[in-house]
């Protein structure tokens, strides 16, 4: 059974509290970003039960947000997540390079993962920082004006992390 | 130098910790503002002539003058951070900087509204914004400007901030409501508006983070003195997002006094184009907005000056104008193709239609086809008509302006390069290796519509 720990419970019930009484659906959004984390990246069905259930709302009302989101993953994904803005300013600056680049370097396409489980590759839309393009998010994080060079650090970095 | 009003203070040493946004004079605004009639702020920020800085540029004082006040019923304040617009990263730097700035004015406003528990609703991606804005808000609560009784006055305030998950129609007010709600970003038929019902019904005002930071210095300085600043319509200062192919990319505050000309090429601000390339085209203020080659962009169609202001950047119309929109300047060097960045623009529309409305949710996804078989050299020039034939249909026919706002890059893309377009019809194999450069600059613009 999936279930948040108590820790979480406590970050929940703190969310909850942000809105006025019977407006507890307005947690949503935050809650499955909190699932998301704690669940291992992704969003099974019986984490947006969970999720459901603590709201008091029903599965089909989380299902219906969770499959509008982009941030949201509704498969299992890598251990990094490595999303690559492809938009225009982006464009401009490079980034069609850099997702060749990743594509041959790590060996997969847009949309999948390694062999390891370590990294999947994704395409996304202007993330708002066209400044400092090419640029892609991982996890929390963004990483701003890459190269070919750059890429190759963040990539040793997270094995040598592990 | 132009005269700094929001960021002036953002790159003082701790300026993110309250004791030194203090020490900087912060907080000044909101000791003004409760010692003052919330009607009486709501009439200086209408003298002020602070427009919408989220696209619009609607008139703010006035909006909040339309905000309902039934007996009883709770009043929303709901701050726009989604920031999605591509090539728009101003709310995103004013936050990570100065985000005391931003605290301030949500307090300022939250009195002058009558909100008691004001939201800052978030793009998701920004998530380490949150941290830094949380940590703002506790730091104003410990220092009494936020929660019971602020400043021993009656007025009470809690801000949340709220993260989104990934949505670019989320920004459009009613969407953002919708999402707020734990809902799709489904944006609502209007009316009625949100200032009669939006958040959870209640009458609810929805800004943007640059316009509410912008009442601090209205309060600080005075209407009349903020009005100043600027020039016609345009008051105030404006943070403008530079990005694209020039040397210094980043986000600068402007007097929207100086000309386009100055801003792309002196060396305060944009530095001039990247490894020393010539102009072909800017989309001045977001990728929504009409994109214009150099000539109609340093200059209007009348030969006069454009300057980075409202009125200026608008001047002429679609035929030969654009927009001052969120202020995203995308520069393109003599090297980008523009079928190619007008793709991506149109695939983004595609991924970011809600899908409610026929003719956005089909023409997006038809438009970006199409634009797709033109770059990639298999279109035929009847393929350029049929584009110019979707996007008028898109535009004015759909529930938000989500619609227009992907009609128009595609129609001013074909009004002023439509004969690169041609060139790639024409050329179905060259254009994969090479670019149309800047050939087409030697003939004067032809109006397509
Ligand atoms: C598709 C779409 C996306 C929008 N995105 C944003 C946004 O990211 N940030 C923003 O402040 N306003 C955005 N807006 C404008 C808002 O609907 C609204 O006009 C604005 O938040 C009002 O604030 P302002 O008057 O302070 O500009 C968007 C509008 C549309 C139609
Ligand atoms: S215009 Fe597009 S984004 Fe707006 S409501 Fe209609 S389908 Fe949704
Ligand atoms: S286009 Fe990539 S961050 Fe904006």
């Amino acid at each position: 059974m999936v279930k948040f720990s108590e820790h979480t419970m406590k970050e929940v019930e703190a969310i909850i509290a942000r809105y006025p009484q019977g407006k507890q659906k307005s947690a949503l959004i935050p809650l499955l970003h909190l699932a998301q984390e704690e669940f291992g990246g992704w969003l099974s069905a019986e984490a947006m039960d969970h999720v459901a259930s603590i709201l008091s709302i029903e599965s089909i009302e989380v299902y219906e947000v969770a499959t509008f989101y982009s941030m949201f993953n509704l498969q299992p994904v890598g251990k990094h997540v490595l999303e690559v803005c492809q938009t225009g300013p982006c464009m401009l600056r490079g980034s069609d390079d850099i997702i060749a680049y990743i594509k041959s370097k790590l060996g997969i396409g847009v949309g999948e993962t390694t062999a390891d489980g370590m990294f999947t590759l994704k395409t996304v839309e202007c993330l708002g920082a066209c400044g400092y393009a090419p640029m892609m998010q991982m996890g929390m994080h963004y990483k701003e004006h890459l190269t070919p060079e750059r890429v190759d650090q963040i990539i040793a970095d997270c094995y040598n992390h592990k | 130098m132009a005269r700094k009003l929001l960021l002036e203070k953002a790159h003082v040493e701790g300026i993110r910790q309250f004791d030194v946004y203090r020490r900087e004079g912060g907080y000044a605004a909101v000791e003004k503002a409760l010692k003052m009639e919330p009607v009486a702020i709501v009439e200086e920020v209408k003298k002020s002539g602070l427009r919408g800085r989220g696209g619009a540029g609607f008139a703010t004082g006035l909006k909040w003058s339309f905000l309902a006040k039934p007996e009883g019923v709770p009043r929303y304040l709901v701050c726009n951070a989604d920031e999605s617009e591509p090539g728009t990263f101003k709310d995103r730097y004013l936050m990570e900087f100065i985000p005391h700035l931003l605290i301030e004015g949500l307090i300022v406003s939250s009195f002058a509204l009558g909100s008691n528990r004001t939201y800052i609703y978030i793009r998701g991606e920004y998530a380490w914004i949150v941290g830094i804005l949380e940590q703002a808000i506790a730091e104003a609560k410990q220092n009494g400007f936020l929660g019971k009784n602020i400043l021993g006055t009656e007025f009470d305030l809690e801000i949340y901030v709220q993260r989104g998950a990934g949505a670019y129609i989320c920004g459009e007010e009613t969407a953002l409501i919708e999402s707020l709600e734990g809902k799709r970003g489904n944006p609502r038929i209007k009316p009625p508006f949100p200032a009669i019902k939006g958040l959870w019904d209640c009458p609810t005002v929805v800004n943007n983070v640059e316009t509410l930071a912008a009442v601090v210095p209205i309060m600080n300085l005075g209407a009349e003195e903020y009005a100043k600043i600027g020039v016609g319509r345009s008051t105030g200062t404006k943070l403008i997002s530079a990005c694209g192919n020039i040397n210094k990319p980043g986000v600068y505050e402007i007097d929207m006094t100086i000309s386009v000309e100055e801003f792309i090429y002196s060396d305060e601000y944009c530095g001039g184009i990247a490894n020393g390339k010539r102009l072909k085209a800017c989309i001045p203020g977001g990728s929504s907005v009409p994109i214009l080659p150099a000539n109609l962009l340093l200059k209007t169609a009348k030969g006069e000056t454009r300057y980075m202001n409202y009125e200026s950047l608008s001047e002429g119309g679609f035929a030969s104008g654009s927009m001052m929109g969120s202020g995203g300047f995308i520069v393109l060097d003599e090297d980008q193709c523009i079928v190619r960045h007008t793709l991506t623009l149109a695939r983004f529309y595609r991924h970011e239609s809600c899908g409610q409305c026929s003719p956005c949710r089909e023409g997006t996804g038809w438009m970006e086809k199409i634009l797709h078989k033109i770059e990639s050299g298999k279109g035929v020039s009847s393929d350029i008509d049929l584009l110019w034939d979707i996007q008028s249909k898109i535009e004015g026919n759909t529930i938000c302006p989500l619609g227009d706002a992907a009609a128009w890059p595609v129609a001013a893309a074909i009004r002023h390069f439509r004969d690169e377009f041609e060139w790639h019809v024409n050329h179905p194999s060259l254009c994969l290796t090479q670019n149309y450069g800047l050939a087409h600059y030697a003939d004067e613009l032809s109006v397509v519509a």
